[in-house]
């Protein structure tokens, strides 16, 4: 009998049996998880040759309710490192395997995504970091942009390009990076909402060795969009995390540490929802609640709110009854956007006079005006709502494509920002 | 909360929608809509007897098939997407709600099975001149000589053998009185409304006989009120919904310039925000319906929170449809404007969106 043929109970029985024999709180963090990363508990779906054992992912949820009854604390699965790993599995020869993934599952070691540049937001594929060859080494020279983490990060996913006579998507390479080195220079990148979630990354005359190239020359595209769909994937699981446990033991506190760092960049990112559960409590404090402009204001975004609230469940329920996904599922991103921007109108009609004010001067210790100046961000983070309109009516509505002039041609002769 | 629809409900749409589209297609429309009664007797016997229909919502024990307002909904979602000319809204969501909700179970049993079968045409009348829905200011109050006063914006008031009427017990509370359509003092006059699909008239009452719905007329009209609200927000998202999906057909195949329309980037972000506007909208019916059949305490938030994002939506996808035509979209031989106009009347109809965001608010609990 393989692993993947275990039937529940049996996994249940052995995970248990496991934590029993070696769960302790008062080990350290990284001594724990090399334990978890040897035993294979801490993925359990990862294949057993690496630090898994194979159990389908089904499975999964019996292990987590496992650790959860006796308060066992997991690999480091948050951040940019789990889209390192799934890329890592998905394209990684056993060297790359055998160095990166311990490192990732102890979370001795974190990791950043050099995708993004000045020159290329939506159009990820026109990335012009250069990476070239000289004696034997990869040689990369450019810019990169809204990398989160990048300043405690040791290595970096990068994206480069290695071919300027190929078309833009054939010329890419997929790079592992090390951050720590004298070519790399990174600077926060200052928002306009006073917080710093990001940073600018400078690389020059950075140095890859050849061994650290992910993937085939030329196909750096195909593997960024693994770390893509992943990072996709990840954006609803990492909403679970809160701030960890708030039992005793040093196991715990090492962890508390540890997502504090990670959620640091994260602090504001309920204010750019536009934060519908303070609508009406805000309304209240102002005691502008029974003003019938207000309450128009304060209707059309809680409505805005529900319905796009019911969409989501909408299009959760049916896929749990195994439904082809249908337009309700692809829309919640645009919808978002909507409901942010009702929000801040119906939060600066509340606030009054008091929307110039910010800071302790401002209403509820700041939070409304964090609010005001932060819900811009949801409609370009993560894929802005003019390329979701795009995604819908071509993916959805099978309405035309746009015709473009930057595939055809080698991608040094296609026009480009100039940055810098 | 029940936010999609299961299997039966969904095999129940797929048969509504295949009868609608033999029996109600546009020719069919413009050809009920330019006549007096603005139906057709054979659909909507068929619409009774085949598919039992009017039947839905009505319990078992007075002649219904015992269904929710989740199944109603359903059936509504797809007159709308029909533009189907029936007195289905008037009879069975307006008048067989407010007798059921309000009649005794002798008053039930004695008037609901006709309504069940199809055999009667029934409405309510609830706005008078002033043309508002909300029970605090109807002012026609009940004698004991009977009803006198207006009634306006009666939906098939023409037609109705019978018509519950909400007016003023002599206590001053609200009262739902029966009338019968040929009863003395009774007098009725169409009214040129925009949408011909749907037939309105007024009624005058001069010391009109009216027997009184024996339950809680005040809570009774409430409940009536948000059954409607949340059914006319189902139709106005099956109207949406097909204003969106012909506007979309046109553009794909309409060449400018030399190439399809539909290629045009400015057209591809109104067709996802339509898109989008209309899914919302069809979730907020749905919660509606699902809040309704479930008894939460917000029913009647929900219900007016659909009603006005409804007949914003629905209005916005009518104006986005005609301009996406062009100026075929403005003549009176494209369809679009018979849903255009179906869309303006029902911004009104029942109350604006205006006006249910103040009575959702003053539902919500959360």
């Amino acid at each position: 009998m393989t692993d993947a043929d275990m039937t529940e109970a049996q996994v249940r029985a052995d995970v248990r049996a496991y934590l029993k024999a070696n769960w302790d709180p008062n080990r350290s963090l990284v001594d724990w998880r090399k334990m978890l990363a040897e035993s294979g508990w801490g993925m359990p779906h990862w294949p057993k040759q690496w630090f898994g054992r194979g159990l389908p992912s089904g499975m999964t949820p019996i292990v987590d309710e496992e650790f959860e009854a006796v308060g066992a604390v997991g690999v480091a699965k948050m951040g940019i490192r789990v889209l390192a790993a799934a890329t890592i599995l998905a394209h990684g020869t056993d060297a790359h395997k055998a160095r990166f993934l311990p490192g990732i599952l102890t979370g001795e070691e974190t990791w950043c995504q050099l995708f993004s540049e000045p020159g290329s937001g939506s159009d990820l594929a026109g990335a012009a970091t250069r990476a070239d060859l000289k004696d034997g080494k990869w040689i990369v020279n450019g810019q990169k942009v809204w990398t989160t983490s990048a300043h405690h990060a040791h290595f970096g996913l990068l994206l480069a390009r290695t071919d300027w006579d190929a078309v833009k998507h054939k010329g890419l390479s997929y790079f592992l990076i090390d951050m720590h080195q004298p070519g790399i220079q990174v600077h926060q990148l200052a928002q306009m909402n006073g917080h710093a979630s990001f940073n600018q990354v400078f690389l020059t005359d950075a140095v890859v060795e050849p061994e650290n190239q992910l993937g085939e020359l030329g196909e750096g595209w195909k593997v960024a969009t693994t770390t893509l769909m992943n990072e996709r994937r990840g954006a609803d699981s990492a909403r679970k995390y809160e701030g960890g446990s708030d039992r005793p033991g040093r196991i715990y506190e090492e962890e508390r540490a540890e997502i504090a760092t990670v959620m640091a960049p994260y602090t504001w990112y309920p204010q750019r929802t536009g934060r519908v559960d303070l609508l009406i409590p805000h309304a209240k404090a102002k005691g502008v609640y029974d003003d019938p402009e207000v309450r128009q204001e304060v209707a059309r975004a809680l409505t805005l709110a529900k319905s796009a609230e019911w969409t989501a469940r909408r299009a959760r329920a049916a896929q749990a009854l195994g439904r082809p996904p249908g337009p309700e599922g692809s829309i919640g991103k645009l919808a978002a956007s909507h409901v942010a921007r009702a929000m801040n109108k119906a939060h600066t009609l509340i606030a009054g006079a008091d929307a110039m004010l910010t800071g302790a001067d401002g209403h509820m210790d700041g939070v409304i005006a964090e609010i005001l100046v932060s819900t811009p961000a949801i409609s370009i983070a993560g894929g802005t709502d003019e390329i979701q309109r795009n995604i819908i009516s071509e993916r959805i509505l099978q309405m035309p494509k746009e015709n473009r002039t930057d595939t055809d041609r080698p991608f040094r002769d296609v026009p480009r920002n100039q940055v810098g | 909360m029940q936010f999609t629809h299961s299997e039966e409900q969904e095999e129940f749409r797929t048969a509504l929608r295949r009868f609608l589209e033999a029996k109600s297609p546009t020719a069919e429309v413009r050809r009920r809509m330019a006549t007096d009664a603005g139906y057709d007797e054979a659909v909507w016997k068929s619409l009774a007897q085949d598919l039992a229909l009017t039947a839905l919502h009505i319990p078992e024990a007075y002649g219904g098939a015992g269904f929710g307002v989740t199944e109603l909904g359903i059936a509504c979602e797809e007159m709308g997407r029909a533009l189907l000319c029936a007195p289905f809204f008037a009879t069975t969501v307006m008048a067989a709600t407010a007798i059921l909700e309000g009649g005794s179970d002798d008053q039930k049993r004695a008037l609901l099975p006709a309504l069940a079968a199809g055999d009667r045409i029934a409405t309510l009348a609830v706005a008078e001149p002033g043309g508002d829905w909300d029970a605090a200011n109807i002012t026609m109050t009940a004698t004991a000589d009977g009803l006198t006063g207006a009634k306006s914006y009666v939906l098939d008031g023409m037609t109705a053998d019978l018509i519950v009427v909400a007016a003023k017990q002599p206590d001053g509370a609200l009262g739902l009185y029966l009338v019968e359509g040929g009863a003395r003092g009774l007098t009725r006059r169409a009214l040129a409304s925009v949408d011909p699909t749907r037939k309105l008239a007024r009624l005058d009452f001069d010391r009109t006989p009216a027997a009184l719905l024996a339950g809680d007329g005040a809570a009774a009209y409430e409940k009536t009120l948000d059954t409607a609200l949340a059914c006319l927000a189902h139709e106005m998202a099956g109207g949406a919904e097909r204003l969106r999906e012909d506007a979309l057909e046109y553009v794909s195949m309409r060449m400018q310039f030399g190439r399809s329309i539909a290629s045009f980037q400015v057209t591809k972000h109104k067709a996802a925000d339509m898109l989008l506007e209309v899914e919302l909208a069809k979730a907020a019916a749905y919660s509606a319906a699902s809040a309704i059949d479930d008894g939460d305490a917000d029913a009647s938030g929900v219900a007016s929170l659909a009603k006005s994002a409804g007949s914003d939506t629905y209005i916005q996808t009518a104006i986005h449809a005609v301009q996406m035509h062009g100026g075929i979209g403005f003549t009176a031989e494209n369809d679009t404007q018979l849903w255009f106009k179906r869309a303006k009347a029902s911004e009104a109809f029942l109350g604006t969106a205006t006006r249910h965001r103040e009575r959702m608010l003053a539902h919500w609990s959360a």
